[in-house]
């Protein structure tokens, strides 16, 4: 039996509770449950093909389970769609920047989609760009920007609308280790400052040892809390391996 | 509201600015409808004698006969681009941004059909106007009265469109099917002959000219371009919209079709 979703976790923050999702007859989550509360950066690590992007997809809406429970910011996603989604930024796998445009266009595009009001539009835009230090490329298109760049510019995006949870779904992939190093270190001030990060990746070196470390293989999860203690003496990379290839 | 039409704008807007981009899409999809007016039409003029049927009042040029079901095919050509390129946006991502938008599903679908349909509409009237320009004219007040029904047929083919790209999984899967809807649409039409003159040839073949709502759309633009009203191809023409927009709404919901497969 699920667990029932308690008032505090029901406030803010990021809640799982008895989530399976099969495509046809694999079954690609199975009664997945996680909590991720305000402030805190939770790493979801595993393998390719282990469920992250169907459980990034779910927790979008782009797909529903039939069955589970998945509040955000203690909306029920199921329930009030509308308030969970708003209250949600997502940096998808895939990019999804338009390369025609420019970058004020691609995030005046997402402003209306989220139905902020047009007035204020232009000043959420600068402060987006200022907190990544790219003010100064909004008028380029986005076929201009460097991978790095255009990473920034879609978590710029994702932030606009100031969510109080923040999913990234492998967000550093194809990027080089300094632009890695900057935008992981970028979402952990932001967790910092007290926002609800999930941050999906198959790289260990991604972790950190205070974060909160959910280990999701073969669609369940196989570990859930504090790295430093999950992984005790041995490097995460060790311990993931060996958790993951004795599954495998 | 004002986010409702925040959200309606953004998406028109996005549309028309992917179309500034695509000027070559422009120029493909006004050669097409040009070369079967100035080439086709005037190849077939002698091959194909009309009798006066309504709305017409009088004989009338094979040229003028095909201009209304040359409209409808920009429609239907727009149409099917527009929903090839959602299938695009979703194996590159940027229609996982639209679908995650706080707004209701079916809105953003409608917003999106609305901006493919005034783009469409804007290459109906740039080919009505060169059409002009050779000769080949409506009464003045058809330009205006066939815009509802430009919006309407331009609907309804946009969300044929939606329904076949939350069907199609992947983009190379695409070719085959516009050949089994674009082509037998247009062609079992009365875009390039009158239905009459189907039935001289196969009684069966009238039928189904008569069933598909392509030929509605063509008649609707037709009457209206002549300032008449042709009720059952209205009937017809909203009767299909909401059908496959209901299916398109159906074929996009998170619980069933678009992204049920891993792509």
């Amino acid at each position: 039996m699920p667990e029932a979703i308690s008032a505090q976790e029901a406030t803010g923050g990021l809640s799982v509770r008895d989530l399976s999702f099969r495509y046809g007859a694999k079954t690609a989550l199975d009664a997945v449950s996680l909590d991720v509360t305000p402030g805190c950066f939770c790493a979801l690590l595993g393998p390719n093909g282990a469920g992250k992007s169907t459980l990034i997809a779910l927790l979008t809406r782009l797909l529903v389970a039939p069955g589970g429970d998945i509040r955000i910011a203690g909306h029920d996603l199921r329930a009030a769609p509308r308030r969970a989604l708003a209250d949600l930024g997502v940096v998808f796998q895939q990019p999804t920047l338009d390369l025609n445009l420019t970058v004020r266009q691609n995030l005046a595009y997402f402003a209306a989609l989220h139905g902020l009001p047009r007035a204020e539009t232009p000043g959420r835009i600068d402060a987006a760009l200022d907190r990544l230090g790219m003010r100064e490329r909004a008028d380029e298109k986005a076929r201009a920007l460097n991978g790095g760049h255009r990473r920034r510019m879609e978590l710029a995006r994702a932030l606009l609308h100031d969510p109080k949870v923040l999913l990234l779904d492998e967000p550093t992939v194809g990027l080089d280790a300094a632009a890695r190093q900057s935008i992981t270190d970028h979402v952990h001030d932001l967790a910092d400052q007290g926002l609800c990060v999930l941050w999906t990746t198959h790289l260990t070196d991604e972790v950190r040892d205070t974060d909160h470390l959910l280990v999701l293989h073969q669609g369940q999860i196989l570990a859930d809390g504090i790295t430093g203690e999950i992984r005790g003496d041995t490097p995460l990379s060790d311990w993931f391996l060996s958790k993951t290839a004795v599954q495998a | 509201m004002s986010g409702f039409w925040g959200v309606c704008r953004a998406i028109v807007g996005r549309e028309f600015l992917r179309f500034i981009h695509q000027r070559e899409r422009f120029l493909a999809a006004l050669v097409r409808p040009l070369v079967w007016l100035l080439v086709f039409a005037a190849g077939f003029r002698a091959a194909l004698g009309l009798s006066i049927i309504p709305p017409y009042q009088t004989y009338i040029t094979y040229e003028t006969y095909i201009v209304p079901g040359l409209c409808a095919m920009v429609l239907l050509f727009n149409g099917m681009q527009s929903s090839l390129s959602l299938v695009y946006d979703r194996e590159m991502g940027s229609m996982r941004l639209l679908l995650t938008s706080p707004f209701p599903r079916w809105w953003l679908l409608f917003c999106r059909l609305l901006g493919s349909t005034a783009i469409s509409i804007l290459q109906v009237y740039t080919f009505l106007a060169i059409a002009a320009l050779f000769g080949i004219t409506m009464p003045p007040l058809g330009y205006v009265a066939v815009l509802p029904g430009l919006v309407l047929g331009g609907l309804m083919l946009g969300a044929l469109g939606l329904v076949l790209s939350s069907f199609i999984r992947q983009l190379e899967n695409f070719a085959g099917v516009m050949n089994f809807v674009i082509f037998p649409m247009f062609f079992l039409s009365s875009a390039l002959y009158p239905l009459w003159r189907m039935a001289e040839s196969s009684p069966l073949l009238r039928d189904i000219c008569a069933l598909n709502p392509f030929t509605h759309a063509v008649e609707l633009i037709r009457f209206l371009l002549y300032l008449q009203i042709n009720w059952i191809a209205l009937l017809w023409v909203i009767f299909s919209t909401l059908i496959l927009g209901a299916i398109a709404v159906w074929g996009y919901d998170p619980a069933r079709g678009l992204m049920k497969r891993k792509a």
